[in-house]
C-alpha cells in the first residue's frame, strides 16, 4: 500500500475554501488562532482581506459568524472539533441553529488521530453534540477528495453545517472519474451478503481492507460509507440491514451520540436488526502516535476485521 | 421630532411592556421598563429603518443582546408599525411569534435571535464587520445588561470590535444596576464599565440612559468616532414609570397580577396626562 496518496482531510478544507474564494466574493472565513493547523491559513495566504482571525475565543467567532451570515455572507468558521462543538456548544446552537444562519463550521483534529496532543484535544463526542442541533447538517469525509466535494456542497446549500475533518494523512479512496458527492446520501464502496458495514471518516478505509481480510475468510461483506451523518441516509442504511441482517457501525468517534447511534436509530423503527458498533467505548483518549491510537482503540483494519469476524460468527 | 413627542411615545411603549408581560404572565418588565427611551429613540430617531422593508441591504441593524427584554422591543416595534399592536396581547402565548426572547425568522423588525447572554454582542460584531468588508454604510447598535457583561463572551466580542476598529459599532449597556440575584455590584460588580471599555479601546460616552437630551448627543457623538467603537454607558432605572416597579429587584422577571396590572397602568396614565400638560 506504499504507493497510496496519502492526504489529511484538513487540507482539503484549505485547497476547497481557496478554490471558492476565487469564485465567490461572498465567503468569508474565521478562525481563533489555528489558521495553519485548520487549514484555514491556506485562504488567508490569498484572501487575507475575508479573513477574519478572532484570536483565541471561539464561542465569540461562533456569534461573529451568525452576524455576518445575516448580513448576507458566507462564513467559514474554523477550530478544532473540540473548541468549535465543544467549547462553542452553545453559542453553535442558539446563535447559529436557532435561527438556521447560513455559517459553516470546518472542524478539524476530530477523534484519536489528533495524537500526541493527548486526550483534551481529541474530540469524540462532536458528531453527538452537532447532530442534537435542529436543523445541523454533519458532513464527515473519509478523505481528500470527499473532504473537498463536503467543502463546496456545504457553500451551495444554505444553512448551518458541521464540517469534520482530520488531522492525520490518510490514504485517497475516491480518486475516481465517476465521483459524485450528494449531502445525505450514502455511498455503497463494496457490495456483499453476510454483513454490511457502514463507516464514516478516516476509518472507512480500514473497513475497505478488513472486507479484503474477511473475503479471504469466506465472509462477504458490504461497506457503505456515510459521509453524512445528518441527515442520515435512511433509505439505504434500512437496505443494508435488509439484505444482509447484521451491521456493523465503524467510526472515530464515541460509541455514544454519533453515526452507530444514528444508524441504531433508524434501524429499530424501519429494520431492526443486530448492530455491532465499533468506535470509542466511552473513554477519553490519550497521547501518542496517531497510528499507534488507532491501533490500541480498534479502529485499524485488523481490529475491524477480528470484531466482524466474531460479530458474523455469533462468539 | 421633538423631545416631548418622544417622550410620549415611550409612554405608550411602557403600557404596551406592561400591557403584554401581564397578558403573558411571565416576562421581563424591570428591563424593558429602563430601556424604554433608548430603544424609542433608536427606532424613531436614529437608526436609518423602514418598518415597510425590514430586511432592506442597506438598513442599520440593532442586536438585543439583552435578550429577555424582548417586551421591549416588540413593544418599539409595534409602535413603530412593523406589527399590529394587539399582538403585543399573544407575547410568550404558544403559537405566538412573539416569543419570550426574539426570534429574527418569525418578528419582522428582528435583526438577530438573541436571548443567551453575551452572544448578540457577536452577532453585532459580524454585523459591522460585514458592513465594513461589503464598503456598506450601515451601523449597528446593540444593547447588553449590565448583569449581562459579567460574560465572558461580551469581553471577547469587544476585544475584537477594537481590534477591527469598527466605528460602525455602537454597544449601549443598560446600566440600571440590577440583575435576578439582587445589585450587579453585590452579586459581581461589573464596575468600572466605563474604564472597562476604555481598557478596551472603545470610545466611551457616560449618559443618563432615560433622558433624550442625553441619549441624543451621544448617539450624535458616536457617529462622528472614527477608527474605534463607541460604548454607550447608560445609567437607567430598572422598571422606571411603574411606581412599585422602580429600582425592585424582583421585579427583574415576573409578570404584574391583575390588580399590580391597574396600578400599573394608572401610573402610566397619569404620566401621559402629564405630558399632555406640557
Amino acid at each position: 500500500m506504499s504507493d497510496v496518496k496519502k492526504i489529511a482531510t484538513r487540507d482539503s478544507y484549505g485547497d476547497e475554501l481557496i478554490a471558492l474564494g476565487k469564485e465567490h466574493e461572498d465567503i468569508v472565513v474565521l478562525d481563533a488562532d489555528l489558521a495553519e493547523a485548520t487549514r484555514s491559513g491556506k485562504f488567508a495566504g490569498v484572501f487575507p482581506e475575508r479573513f477574519i482571525d478572532c484570536g483565541i475565543a471561539e464561542a465569540n467567532m461562533m456569534g461573529v459568524a451568525a452576524g455576518l451570515a445575516a448580513a448576507g455572507k458566507v462564513p467559514f468558521a474554523s477550530s478544532f472539533a473540540m473548541f468549535a462543538a465543544g467549547r462553542a456548544y452553545e453559542q453553535v446552537r442558539n446563535s447559529i441553529g436557532y435561527p438556521h444562519l447560513n455559517v459553516k463550521i470546518g472542524a478539524s483534529h476530530a477523534g484519536i488521530s489528533v495524537g500526541e496532543d493527548g486526550a483534551t484535544h481529541q474530540c469524540n463526542e462532536d458528531i453527538a453534540l452537532m447532530r442534537s442541533i435542529p436543523g445541523m447538517t454533519v458532513i464527515n469525509p473519509s478523505d481528500y477528495i470527499e473532504g473537498r466535494a463536503a467543502v463546496r456542497a456545504a457553500y451551495e446549500y444554505n444553512g448551518p453545517v458541521y464540517l469534520r475533518f482530520g488531522r492525520l494523512a490518510v490514504p485517497v479512496i475516491n480518486d475516481r472519474p465517476d465521483y459524485k458527492f450528494e449531502m445525505g446520501k450514502g455511498v455503497v464502496l463494496r457490495e456483499g451478503k453476510d454483513v454490511a458495514i457502514i463507516a464514516t471518516g478516516l476509518p472507512v478505509n480500514n473497513c475497505l481492507e478488513a472486507a479484503e481480510m474477511l473475503a479471504a475468510d469466506g465472509i462477504d461483506a458490504k461497506v457503505v460509507n456515510i459521509h453524512t451523518i445528518k441527515p442520515l441516509d435512511e433509505e439505504l442504511v434500512a437496505a443494508a440491514a435488509k439484505e444482509t441482517g447484521k451491521v456493523v457501525t465503524v467510526e472515530e468517534h464515541s460509541v455514544i451520540g454519533g453515526l452507530g447511534s444514528a444508524v441504531c436509530d433508524t434501524l429499530c423503527e424501519k429494520a431492526p436488526t443486530r448492530v455491532l458498533k465499533i468506535g470509542i467505548n466511552d473513554v477519553f483518549g490519550e497521547s501518542g502516535p496517531a497510528l499507534e491510537l488507532i491501533e490500541k482503540y480498534g479502529l485499524d483494519a485488523k481490529s475491524i476485521y477480528e470484531k466482524v469476524k466474531k460479530f458474523v460468527n455469533g462468539v | 421630532m421633538d423631545k416631548l413627542k418622544l417622550m410620549k411615545i415611550t409612554n405608550e411603549v411602557r403600557k404596551d411592556i406592561v400591557t403584554a408581560v401581564h397578558s403573558a404572565k411571565a416576562g421581563h418588565p424591570g428591563g424593558s421598563l429602563s430601556a424604554a427611551e433608548l430603544l424609542t429613540f433608536l427606532y424613531f430617531e436614529e437608526m436609518n429603518i423602514d418598518p415597510k422593508d425590514p430586511g432592506k441591504a442597506d438598513r442599520d441593524r440593532f442586536v438585543l443582546s439583552k435578550g429577555h427584554i424582548a417586551p421591549a422591543l416588540y413593544s418599539v416595534l409595534a409602535e413603530r408599525g412593523y406589527f399590529p399592536k394587539k399582538e403585543l396581547l399573544t407575547l410568550r402565548h404558544t403559537g405566538s411569534r412573539l416569543q419570550g426572547h426574539p426570534d429574527m425568522k418569525q418578528v419582522p423588525g428582528v435583526d438577530m435571535s438573541s436571548g443567551s447572554l453575551g452572544q448578540g454582542i457577536s452577532a453585532a460584531v459580524g454585523m459591522a464587520i460585514a458592513a465594513k468588508l461589503s464598503g456598506a454604510s450601515y451601523r449597528v447598535y446593540t444593547m447588553v445588561g449590565d448583569g449581562e457583561i459579567q460574560e465572558g463572551q461580551v469581553w471577547e466580542a469587544s476585544m475584537l470590535a477594537a481590534h477591527r476598529r469598527l466605528d460602525n459599532l455602537v454597544v449601549i449597556v443598560d446600566n440600571n444596576n440590577l440583575q435576578i440575584d439582587g445589585e450587579v455590584d453585590k452579586v459581581n460588580s461589573p464596575y468600572p464599565i466605563d474604564k472597562k471599555f476604555e481598557a478596551f479601546n472603545f470610545h466611551v460616552i457616560n449618559i443618563d440612559g432615560n433622558d433624550f437630551d442625553q441619549i441624543e448627543p451621544a448617539l450624535k457623538e458616536a457617529r462622528a468616532v472614527k477608527g474605534q467603537p463607541t460604548a454607550i454607558i447608560a445609567k437607567t432605572l430598572k422598571g422606571k414609570g411603574v411606581s412599585f416597579m422602580e429600582n425592585a429587584a424582583e421585579w427583574h422577571g415576573k409578570a404584574p397580577n391583575d390588580e399590580e396590572y391597574k396600578i400599573a397602568m394608572a401610573d402610566l396614565e397619569k404620566a401621559g396626562e402629564a405630558l399632555c400638560q406640557m
